[in-house]
């Protein structure tokens, strides 16, 4: 029987979340630390939040951001900034690191960021380092307002949010010139984030004149002329600790404020990109961060519920010092024990695999510019050439998709290399693998997470709903509900992955990666390995029997119009994400930390309660997935459905997987009554 | 008119006083339950001689800063990360335990040697700063005996004000008894300052500075050479306990300040 010493700190995250060795990262999140435990938690303790007015106080925030370096964090460091490279990680750690405290300030300090996201991907170099540089704080002898800005894409209704594809926001020209025509932008926005203070606002909108094309995104100014209304504050009852309202816009700016540039022909302007290529690749990064938002509230639960349990009977009559309820409190009961696990082990799953997501992001983020340099050098221009192109490379990127996931004994290395080192190759498997798991985080983590950070609340009986609650439980649960609707709801995220989880390439990783499980268990039984493989397989078969089955009426099963058999495909999927990724952490904690002076003593104990708590989680998936799959496989006929007989024995081994799930969840319970916990709460009431 | 400053502060990290702390036999002697897993700072008082140094060294150009601390390599990178994004400062690192449970001399004699070990420092221009104690120590002797090791005799402690003139002078003020203080003028460099609190803030975090100082604190660590003061030492704790008067920690919200001051009286008195 292990013990779990202390509570997992930088050293164990570090490693579980690949970041031992990028001291640029370990700095952001101290910085992003220290705000949350001090500025942002004084705010929350003081009650700033109960109002949705922006306030001094709340303003207090900024400052914070801009002294940390936080407000910097996403700019390069010829911008202002200080890391060179993708910051999807960056980003994505110090997000996590203020939601631990609170998610609107979380929210309010990636706002700006969401602004500068259009212009970042698709702007003009121009475009780019004038407003990157703009909202970098004043560097000593540089005398200047730092900038802040707003991305308005949601509208008022009837067209809010979800349908990027309909718009009431207009554009058209005022006065024409043939080098940079003056526009006239009129739009009205819903839910803006960052309003309050906004200095300027990247806006979708769509042509409502014949010499300009289809939509763009354009970078309105306060300075421009015109209206530049903030509108009424969104009256809204969570993340309050950001500033929210419904402007409206009435401008006349130059042509040349179109993100990304245009060109005139035959008398029309011509955006080089419309609205929906340039949200599609901001939305493509920064949804990672929103779902880790929503994990770090699971995560931050534990120590807070634990000392709520053990000192519930201390200070009364009720128990003697000394005695085992004074010590444990009702930490001397299994439940209270067993279900903070649960809540544990979601959050640590989420974790994996949407940190899993802001690595492949940065992975992927110069791939993608190479390849849109070689198509370009190629001449292969046009989304339909280049999937055409990428089409082509099917088989290739199969292979590598094998090897990716075969242990380095057992591949050709020089093959594999060669693979590895090709862009196009690359760019395929890893946009397949992203278009997983952008949206999976976003929909498991803030979906999944909200419910439970339900049972956390739960865990501190009626205090758990009162403001003097320690870990602000209770605004967290209602907080991740925001955070499962913005930058898309649920619905979003499912219809995303209904389309992009049928592609070969990604199939062709699911089943490399039951092959890769089958592996883990065998040297690594008890971490619940099996459960998620045979859960994939499961989930693999229903796809493809749903893709070639019609239901008892003659209807077709996977269809795009079908979300009743389609998202829930989504979600079976989304469970399972959590536990490989966590797995493979697991396993690196393993390697690694053996060899870290700080963890290298106490590490077969800490790997050991980890791998618990990931055959508690893979548990919990496995049946999850297995559930949906089978309504899904048996929900749609009348009676006894045909050709599912394999079904019936891979779900079988799914249940078989399960053994010793239970055992670990009394083990892991067991280790949380005996965890050595801060004197203090890590952050005041 | 400015001086040329060589500051070095010594100082190391301590547990994260919100931690529980719990004395237990290691093999080498006394150590701290789980110490290597507990969260660690930078010495409170470490801090306050550091942003000194720093604000000092900004005001005269040409001045530097070196932070010597003794302690655990692989910790005081963590903890570094927050530290350099604060003030630039060159680290220079002994790898050993800073639980505390060390002889004042022996941490003296090990400073002494690193500070003897920095390429390119006049002990003319030399000012060494470190806290007047320390959080994992309160005996206060580690500076003194440091001092007199580097053969610097123009000793300070209890220092919570420095001002340089332009001649090179200096003047300081310490804390002595009654909340009073004792201003004294020396002639110049080189002297020892135990620092207390200091007058200064915790600077804000500059992440450049930190890129800067990173650059050359992840060489010092991974050069670090061992520093085992713990096993050659002539120490020997006879036994290591938890104070027995001990006070439950109570989290209140709102409470008056003389509320607090007569439960603490009426505990002490009790
Ligand atoms: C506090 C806050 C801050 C925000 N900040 C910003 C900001 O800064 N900039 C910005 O542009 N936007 C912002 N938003 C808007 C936010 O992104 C949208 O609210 C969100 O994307 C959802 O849109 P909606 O509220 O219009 O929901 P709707 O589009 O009305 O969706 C409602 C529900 O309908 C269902 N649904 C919708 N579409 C489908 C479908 N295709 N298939 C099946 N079911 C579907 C789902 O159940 C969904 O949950 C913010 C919102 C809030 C609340």
């Amino acid at each position: 029987m292990y013990t779990l010493r202390t509570l997992p700190g930088d050293d164990v995250r570090q490693i579980m979340w690949r970041y031992a060795d990028r001291y640029d990262l370990q700095m952001s999140v101290q910085s992003a630390r220290g705000i949350a435990r001090t500025v942002v938690a004084k705010l929350v303790a003081e009650g700033a939040r109960n109002t949705h007015e922006w306030t001094d106080q709340k303003a207090e925030l900024l400052t914070a951001f801009d002294q940390s370096g936080l407000t910097a964090l996403f700019m390069d460091p010829h911008q202002g900034g200080f890391i060179e490279g993708p910051k999807n990680l960056a980003l994505a750690l110090a997000a996590f690191e203020l939601a631990w405290v609170d998610g609107g300030a979380a929210t309010c300090s990636l706002a700006t960021n969401l602004a500068l996201a259009p212009i970042h991907e698709k702007g003009t170099p121009e475009q780019r380092d004038t407003y990157m540089g703009q909202c970098v704080p004043p560097q000593p002898g540089e005398d200047r307002e730092i900038r802040r800005g707003a991305f308005a894409l949601t509208e008022p209704l009837p067209y809010i949010g979800v349908d990027t594809g309909v718009m009431c926001g207009k554009v058209r020209v005022a006065e024409w010139n043939d080098e940079d025509p003056i526009l006239e932008v009129d739009k009205r926005g819903r839910f803006i984030t960052n309003m309050d203070f906004a200095n300027f606002v990247t806006a979708a909108v769509e042509s409502d004149d014949e010499r300009i094309k289809s939509s763009c995104m354009i970078i309105l100014e306060e300075e421009d002329e015109g209206t530049y209304d903030r509108g009424a504050p969104t009256l809204k009852m969570v993340h309050q600790l950001s500033s929210t309202r419904d402007p409206v816009l009435k401008l006349r700016v130059p042509a040349s404020r179109i993100i990304g540039g245009f060109e005139i022909k035959d008398g029309t302007i011509i955006p080089k990109y419309s609205h929906g290529e340039i949200i599609g690749s901001v939305f493509h990064r920064t949804r990672i961060p929103v779902g880790l938002m929503t994990m770090a509230k699971l995560i931050s639960a534990v120590e807070p519920v634990i000392r709520y349990h053990r000192k519930r009977f201390q200070g009364g009559d009720a128990a003697k010092e000394g005695t085992p309820r004074f010590d444990h409190g009702i930490q001397m009961n299994e439940d209270a024990l067993q279900r903070l696990v649960d809540v544990w082990a979601s959050g640590e799953a989420g974790c994996s695999l949407g940190f899993a997501a802001s690595r492949l992001a940065d992975a992927f983020d110069p791939i993608e510019k190479a390849k849109e340099k070689l198509f370009e050098e190629q001449g292969v221009v046009g989304p339909r050439k280049q999937m055409m192109a990428l089409r082509k490379l099917k088989d290739t990127v199969q292979e590598f998709v094998e090897l990716e996931h075969l242990p380095e004994s057992e591949r050709d290395a020089a093959r594999y290399q060669e693979l590895k080192d090709d862009t196009l190759v690359q760019f395929a498997y890893m946009e397949a693998l992203a278009g997983i798991l952008n949206p999976a985080t976003k929909l498991w983590c803030t979906g999944v997470g909200a419910t439970v950070m339900r049972e956390a609340v739960s865990l501190v009986g009626g205090y758990g709903i009162t403001e003097d609650c320690p870990g602000f439980l209770m605004q967290k649960w209602t907080d991740a509900q925001l955070e499962a609707t913005y930058e898309g709801p649920e619905a979003v995220q499912r219809r995303h992955m209904s389309v992009t989880m049928t592609s070969d390439v990604f199939q062709a990783t699911v089943s490399a990666w039951i092959g890769q499980l089958r592996r883990v268990e065998s040297d690594n039984p008890g971490m619940g390995a099996e459960a998620t493989a045979s859960a994939l397989e499961l989930w693999q078969w229903t796809l493809n029997h749903l893709q070639n089955t019609k239901d008892a009426e003659g209807r077709k099963l996977y269809h795009n119009k079908r979300q009743g058999v389609t998202f829930p495909m989504a979600d079976a999927l989304g469970w399972l994400l959590g536990p490989y990724y966590l797995i493979l952490d697991i396993l690196e904690l393993k390697e690694k930390g053996a060899m870290n002076p700080v963890l290298a003593d106490g590490i077969d104990d800490l790997v050991a309660f980890y791998m618990d708590m990931a055959n508690v989680q893979a548990a919990r998936a496995a049946g999850e997935a297995a559930r949906i799959c089978t309504e899904l496989v048996y929900g749609f006929a009348n009676g006894a459905p045909e050709g599912v007989e394999p079904f019936a024995g891979l779900k079988a081994k799914v249940d078989a997987g399960m053994a010793g799930a239970r055992l670990s969840k009394d083990r892991a319970g067991k280790a949380l009554s005996g965890v050595m916990i801060p004197e203090a709460l890590d952050y005041p009431l | 008119m400015s001086n040329e400053f060589h500051i070095v502060v010594c100082g190391s990290i301590v547990p994260d006083p919100l931690q529980t702390l719990e004395p237990v036999q290691g093999a080498q002697g006394p150590e701290l339950k789980n110490e290597m897993m507990l969260p660690a700072v930078l010495d409170p008082w470490a801090g306050h001689a550091l942003y000194e140094a720093a604000n000092l060294a900004a005001k005269n150009p040409g001045s530097k800063v070196w932070l010597v601390s003794l302690g655990p390599k692989a910790k005081l990178q963590q903890v570094m990360m927050n530290i350099a994004q604060k003030v630039p400062f060159e680290l220079v690192c002994a790898d050993g335990s800073a639980s505390g449970f060390t002889d004042s001399f022996e941490v003296a004699t090990v400073l002494a040697q690193s500070i003897e070990g920095i390429q390119g420092l006049d002990k003319s221009k030399l000012l060494v700063f470190g806290g007047w104690q320390s959080a994992s120590r309160g005996s206060g002797a580690v500076m003194q005996m440091l001092g007199e090791l580097l053969g610097i005799s123009e000793q300070f402690q209890g220092v919570d004000k420095l001002t340089a003139g332009d001649d090179g002078s200096l003047e300081i003020m310490e804390r002595i008894e009654g909340g009073a203080y004792q201003v004294s003028a020396c002639n110049g460099t080189p002297a020892v300052l135990g620092w207390a609190t200091g007058e200064l803030p915790e600077p804000p975090n500059n992440p450049q500075v930190g890129m800067q100082n990173m650059r050359l604190v992840m060489p010092a660590l991974q050069q670090a050479k061992p520093a085992d003061v713990v096993q050659g030492s002539s120490l020997a704790f006879a036994a290591v306990e938890l104070p027995q008067q001990r006070r439950e920690t109570r989290v209140v919200k709102d409470m008056p300040v003389e509320d607090m001051a007569r439960e603490i009286v009426e505990w002490l008195n009790s």
